[in-house]
């Protein structure tokens, strides 16, 4: 990688941050949701006693940090059709700027977009008395899950929107995946108590993967797969959507 | 050699040929219009000149560089102004321009003054750190143009740049079009539907029916082509773009109509 893609990547994620420096309602409307999946689903599930000796929300609160990461990444291809029907896509387009850098710096701004999202939800836990390691190396490796796992919601997003490119389209297609990714994944519920079918889809579901290493660090719960192996699936899947997406990025003007 | 040259430039969607090999020559700081209906292919036109879309065959030079194997080189030469008002409302006027400064490779040091620059020539100075969302369109259009040519193009494109514009926003926009001209001594292609606007602006006229150039010259040229006593640019146009049969009336963009041929004037 050049500088100079890294310096445009930064540039666009850079600008895409001080949108949301100028009206940060969005980031603490976002925090409304997972805030009642902790204090009404986690709270009412933890009385049902179904993680035998363990905690359900320390089972849970990764899980939540991961779905708000998925529900704030996959609805990013709305921002990108909107760009394109006022013409801001086509301007970034002629200029002479590299398209994986676009979608690249775009992404990051998701990633970016869902830190307060994971300040807010350990305070939450931590409130709920969650065991949460507090070494600040883990912490970094959950902030590195959920940029990746930011880049790589978000970035398949931005694949769909410039494959359907109108709101309607996407919004269908959005809702269509979300619960589908989410309960397809290691959650709010462990992979050994699903159907065999559904663990199937679970390990092709790289939101497992990012759950499963936020979990490890974040609580200090055994890992299902290793570490090594949730960092290599999702650098390996946001690597592999930012070129796709990258390659598609100007179809969204045609 | 001219800045701008196309060869039998064709573009065709779902077998409508959008842009029906086109061949035309732009000189160097010439204001070049293109005219026609809606539908016509004028902003298919301005779409591949931009390299945002491959044309489907003929080919096409600016500034000597070819325009699918240098796009890239393209990209550097030419500015651009969408037909919709398209600046991002949630940032301010000077962070609008830093984001393209940047983007265009100006190095760091000189993006603020150029910013600043733009931002006095537009005589938006007064409202540069105010969110553009509370731009009147005038404004906003008068922010764009600044966008496109923070990197000082050679070539220029406006599509339908005064559109829904006011006459008094309308008439500012047109003052700095020419400002811009004799300061930056830039080539412009403009498309638009004003025909005072090509009148007053352009040194030359295209017009385009169905995908094709159907005539091009001075506007003075123009109007006497048609030998009708005391002419306007709108009987021109009217003479080489409405003759359509009765069912090609729409003026849907890219409908599925396909391409009459017609004597043309060229």
């Amino acid at each position: 990688m050049s500088n100079h893609f890294i310096q445009k990547t930064w540039v666009i994620a850079d600008f895409e941050m001080r949108k949301i420096m100028h009206d940060p309602t969005e980031i603490l409307l976002r925090a409304v949701q997972p805030t009642l999946w902790l204090l009404i689903f986690g709270q009412v599930m933890a009385r049902m006693h179904m993680m035998p000796g363990g905690n359900y929300l320390d089972f849970m609160s990764p899980g939540i940090l991961a779905q708000s990461v998925l529900f704030v990444s996959i609805f990013y291809g709305i921002t990108i059709i909107w760009e394109k029907d006022l013409g801001i896509t086509h301007k970034f387009l002629v200029t002479p700027t590299s398209h994986n850098a676009l979608v690249l710096g775009k992404a990051l701004s998701a990633g970016i977009r869902c830190i307060p999202l994971m300040i807010i939800i350990y305070i939450l836990a931590a409130l709920l008395s969650v065991h949460i390691i507090w070494n600040p190396l883990h912490i970094i490796g959950v902030l590195v899950l959920l940029v990746l796992g930011a880049i790589l919601f978000s970035t398949f997003s931005l694949i769909i929107a410039c494959l359907v490119k109108t709101r309607e389209r996407f919004m269908g297609i959005g809702q269509l995946m979300t619960m589908p990714l989410f309960f397809a994944s290691n959650a709010i519920y462990p992979i050994n108590i699903m159907p065999g079918w559904l663990k199937v889809l679970s390990h092709i579901n790289p939101l497992t993967y990012m759950i499963d290493g936020m979990r490890a660090l974040m609580t200090g719960a055994p890992t299902g797969f290793s570490l090594i192996t949730d960092y290599t699936v999702l650098l390996l899947s946001s690597a592999l959507m930012v070129l796709i997406g990258g390659a598609l990025y100007r179809r969204v003007v045609l | 050699m001219s800045i701008i040259e196309t060869k039998k430039l064709t573009r065709v969607f779902n077998e409508y040929a959008a842009v029906n090999g086109l061949d035309f020559n732009i000189e160097a700081r010439e204001t070049f219009a293109l005219l026609g209906t809606n539908g016509a292919g004028k902003s298919t036109v301005i779409k591949m000149l931009t390299t945002l879309l491959p044309p489907t065959s003929g080919e096409a030079y600016i500034g000597g560089f070819h325009l699918v194997k240098e796009s890239e080189k393209i990209r550097r030469i030419i500015g651009y102004v969408p037909q919709m008002l398209s600046v991002d409302g949630s940032m301010t006027a000077i962070e609008n321009l830093m984001l393209f400064a940047k983007l265009y490779d100006i190095p760091s040091k000189e993006c603020k003054p150029r910013v600043m620059e733009l931002l006095d020539f537009m005589g938006l100075t007064a409202d540069a750190k105010k969110p553009v969302r509370t731009y009147s369109g005038g404004m906003t259009r008068k922010l764009e143009i600044a966008q496109s040519i923070l990197h000082r193009p050679s070539v220029l494109f406006l599509d339908e740049p005064t559109v829904g514009l006011d006459p008094v926003a309308r008439k500012a926009v047109w003052d700095h079009i020419i400002q811009l001209r004799e300061q930056y001594k830039t080539t412009i292609l403009l498309t638009t539907h004003l025909m005072d606007e090509a009148d007053g602006l352009c040194n030359r006229i295209a017009f385009m029916s169905h995908g094709k150039l159907v005539a091009s010259g001075t506007p003075q040229e123009l109007k006497d082509s048609i030998h009708k006593e005391g002419s306007t640019l709108e009987d021109v146009f009217i003479h080489y773009t409405a003759d359509l049969p009765p069912q090609e009336t729409a003026s849907t963009e890219r409908s599925d109509i396909h391409n009459v041929s017609k004597p043309t004037a060229l």
